[in-house]
């Protein structure tokens, strides 16, 4: 198939199959989506965290752990020799360092992801679809963690749970999904009437069959828009953990732990603990603004009030 | 916890406002035992011994046997919680391991540097963040307002303990513009007897001028970084206000009038949308309260948030719940505020009750 007819069959008015239609689909959101290039650049910068995540081991010059001389490789400043952004107070390249600690920021993000959404999903659809007093005692929950400042509530956990950066993961994922349910109630909400829904019923589907099959893909994708949204928060609170000495341990390449390390040296090498807070801005830039970019391609009511859906710094 | 809640009770034909209250304070004191409950479960999980934490880990069996019955462990856990709400109720919040005092005297020995803190951050974010947020709406698309995106962007994106790190690198270290860590230094700290606990004011009722530039010089580098982090929230959230209001038809009826343009925007359009951003202010002082903990620790201010982080670091389990209530308490009633205030400055919302 040539590029030509293959661009047709996607955009054809009457797609022969599901697949067509869902790819068609697919590709309209793309072609409306390539336009912003604000969000094609946070794109780009996600793309390159995942591939840096992936390649660690061979674009990482040096080991991330291991440093070299301490009488003569301390504190080089960036663009010494093949340090391309110089060596921290133990000797070990931080340009490595930065390119292992990919691999622990896509980690935290993914997880958080995978452990959030579904809790979220589950919270909100029940409460909407049964409403009534289940509702009223899950939103009541809801509220009560949406009533705890997020990083003082994950602080308060990691302290119980003990330091680690998968303690971490856990904390920020009990707090992350509060506002996930509150959007999938709202969202069941509005089709849980709706003739389709109705008619699954009288077919005998089961409740939990309308809820997995009919109601929850017709919430995902606000959903989605607004996990991705919240990427940067997680990063950030992850990051501040880290600083706080409660999230990855050290020697883990953390880079909100490598500020902190490098903390005490900021006045004569600035570079050490300069250098990760970059990396920890570009990547939660890039998720911000795909976010962004996300949002105004799928979701057409928040079009043109671009700011009220996002909630807090 | 939304006042725009429609339905209404048997009485909220006499008093709709009063009702509406009352309900709201039920939610909230619900909320609060919520609150208690997951700080409690909390307290439940950590590894850490709590017997072992009174008695040491020398204390014979008989003397932890003791303790474990005095704290109340053999006890079913319901009957623990109840031990636990009555104490808090009473304003006990325990003993901390680390400093040997009051966890109630601890916050409140600590909690006024925070509010200083927080207070001069959301002065400073508010007063720019308004008019910046209304003139973006104002030249929408135009220059300004794609300045105001991109700052509100960095702020959504740059880990705050590295933007002080970095200003404690500029502006105190290489230019000198201002004080270092703490909040004020130790020459002046014996000039100036606390009164509130808020160093501002206190310097400048004694008169103690010199104090007062001392400490104004510590406070003004973390306070404006916090202050840019709400900037960047309020100036977002005033403009899309804005332009809600802009839009509405007694905008052009004004236009058509012929009342001036500055006056449109600054009085007609921004008492309208200044309702909705009291909510805005309100949240942005609790979220500062959250930004503080890291802002501190950088900082060394030996307010709430740096005791939080000491307590962690030290796995004093009792100031870590404690700091963690006391917070989460605090959000709640500014939340709670903040949805009073609606009612109050919106008449749409009171008449709908």
């Amino acid at each position: 198939m040539t590029v030509a007819s293959r661009r047709e069959w996607l955009l054809s008015d009457r797609p022969e199959s599901r697949r067509q239609a869902r790819l068609g689909q697919i590709y309209r959101t793309w072609l409306s989506f390539k336009t912003n290039w604000l969000a094609m650049i946070g794109l780009g910068i996600v793309l390159l965290l995942c591939v840096v995540a992936v390649f660690a081991d061979v674009i990482a010059p040096y080991d991330p752990v291991i440093g070299g001389d301490l009488r003569t490789e301390r504190f080089l400043p960036p663009f010494t020799g093949d340090h391309l952004l110089g060596t921290d107070d133990l000797a070990r390249d931080i340009f490595s360092r930065i390119v292992h600690g990919a691999r622990l920021t896509l980690m935290v993000v993914a997880l958080v992801a995978v452990i959030a959404t579904p809790i979220g999903l589950l919270v909100g659809t029940t409460s909407g679809y049964f409403g009534g007093w289940v509702d009223t005692v899950l939103m009541r929950v809801t509220d009560i963690f949406l009533a705890f400042p997020r990083l003082i509530l994950a602080l308060a956990f990691v302290a119980a749970l003990g330091p680690g950066i998968e303690n971490a993961i856990i904390a920020i994922a009990i707090t992350s999904w509060p506002p996930y349910a509150r959007l999938a109630r709202a969202e069941t909400l509005t089709i849980r009437d709706s003739d389709y829904i109705n008619a699954a019923r009288l077919q005998g589907a089961s409740s939990a069959r309308i809820l997995w099959g009919h109601i929850t893909p017709l919430c995902l994708s606000s959903v989605i828009i607004r996990v991705t949204l919240d990427m940067a928060g997680i990063i950030l609170t992850a990051a501040g953990l880290g600083f706080l000495g409660l999230g990855a341990q050290p020697p883990q390449p953390e880079w909100g732990a490598m500020i902190a390390s490098g903390r005490r040296f900021i006045i004569d090498f600035w570079w050490v603990a300069t250098v990760p807070g970059i990396a920890i801005f570009v990547v939660s830039l890039g998720f911000n603004l795909l976010g962004d970019g996300l949002r105004d391609v799928l979701d057409p009511k928040a079009h043109g009030n671009t700011d009220t859906a996002k909630a807090r710094p | 916890m939304s006042i725009t809640d429609t339905e209404g009770g048997r009485g909220s034909a006499l008093f709709p406002f009063l009702w509406k209250t009352v309900k709201l304070l039920a939610t909230v004191a619900l909320t609060f035992l919520g609150l208690l409950i997951v700080t409690f479960l909390i307290g439940r999980v950590v590894p850490v011994d709590p017997v072992l934490a009174v008695v040491g880990d020398r204390a014979s069996k008989s003397v932890y046997d003791k303790a474990f019955i005095e704290l109340g462990l053999d006890r079913p856990l319901y009957e623990q919680f109840w031990l636990y709400l009555t104490k808090i109720l009473t304003g006990d919040l325990g003993t901390s391991m680390l400093t040997k005092r009051d966890i109630v005297d601890d916050i409140a020995r600590f909690f006024p540097a925070t509010v200083e803190l927080a207070t001069v951050g959301i002065l400073i974010g508010t007063l720019i963040g308004v008019p910046v947020g209304v003139w973006a709406a104002v030249r929408k698309g135009k220059l300004v307002d794609q300045v105001v995106r991109v700052l509100g962007l960095v702020g959504y994106s740059a880990p705050i303990f590295w933007l002080g790190l970095l200003g404690l690198l500029v502006f105190y270290a290489r230019l000198q513009w201002v004080g270092g860590p703490g909040r004020i230094d130790i020459g002046f700290e014996y000039s100036i007897t606390q009164n509130t606990g808020l160093l501002l004011i206190d310097s400048a009722m004694q008169g103690e001028w010199a104090a007062f530039r001392n400490i104004f010089g510590h406070i003004i580098l973390p306070a404006s970084l916090l202050g840019y982090y709400s900037m960047a929230y309020i100036s977002r959230m005033t403009r899309s206000f804005m332009l809600n209001e802009l839009e509405q038809e007694y905008i052009v009826t004004a236009r058509v009038k012929g009342v001036p343009e500055w006056r449109i925007i600054w009085v007609h359009a921004l008492r309208n949308a200044a309702v909705p951003l009291v909510t805005v202010v309100a949240l942005s002082y609790a979220n500062l309260l959250e930004g503080s903990v890291l802002t501190e620790t950088v900082f060394a201010w030996p307010g709430l948030g740096q005791y939080l982080t000491n307590s962690l670091q030290n796995a004093d389990m009792n100031a870590v719940l404690g700091c963690t209530l006391v917070i989460g308490a605090i959000f709640v009633g500014l939340n709670l505020i903040s949805d009073l205030l609606y009612g109050l400055l919106d008449p749409r919302v009171r008449r709908r009750a």
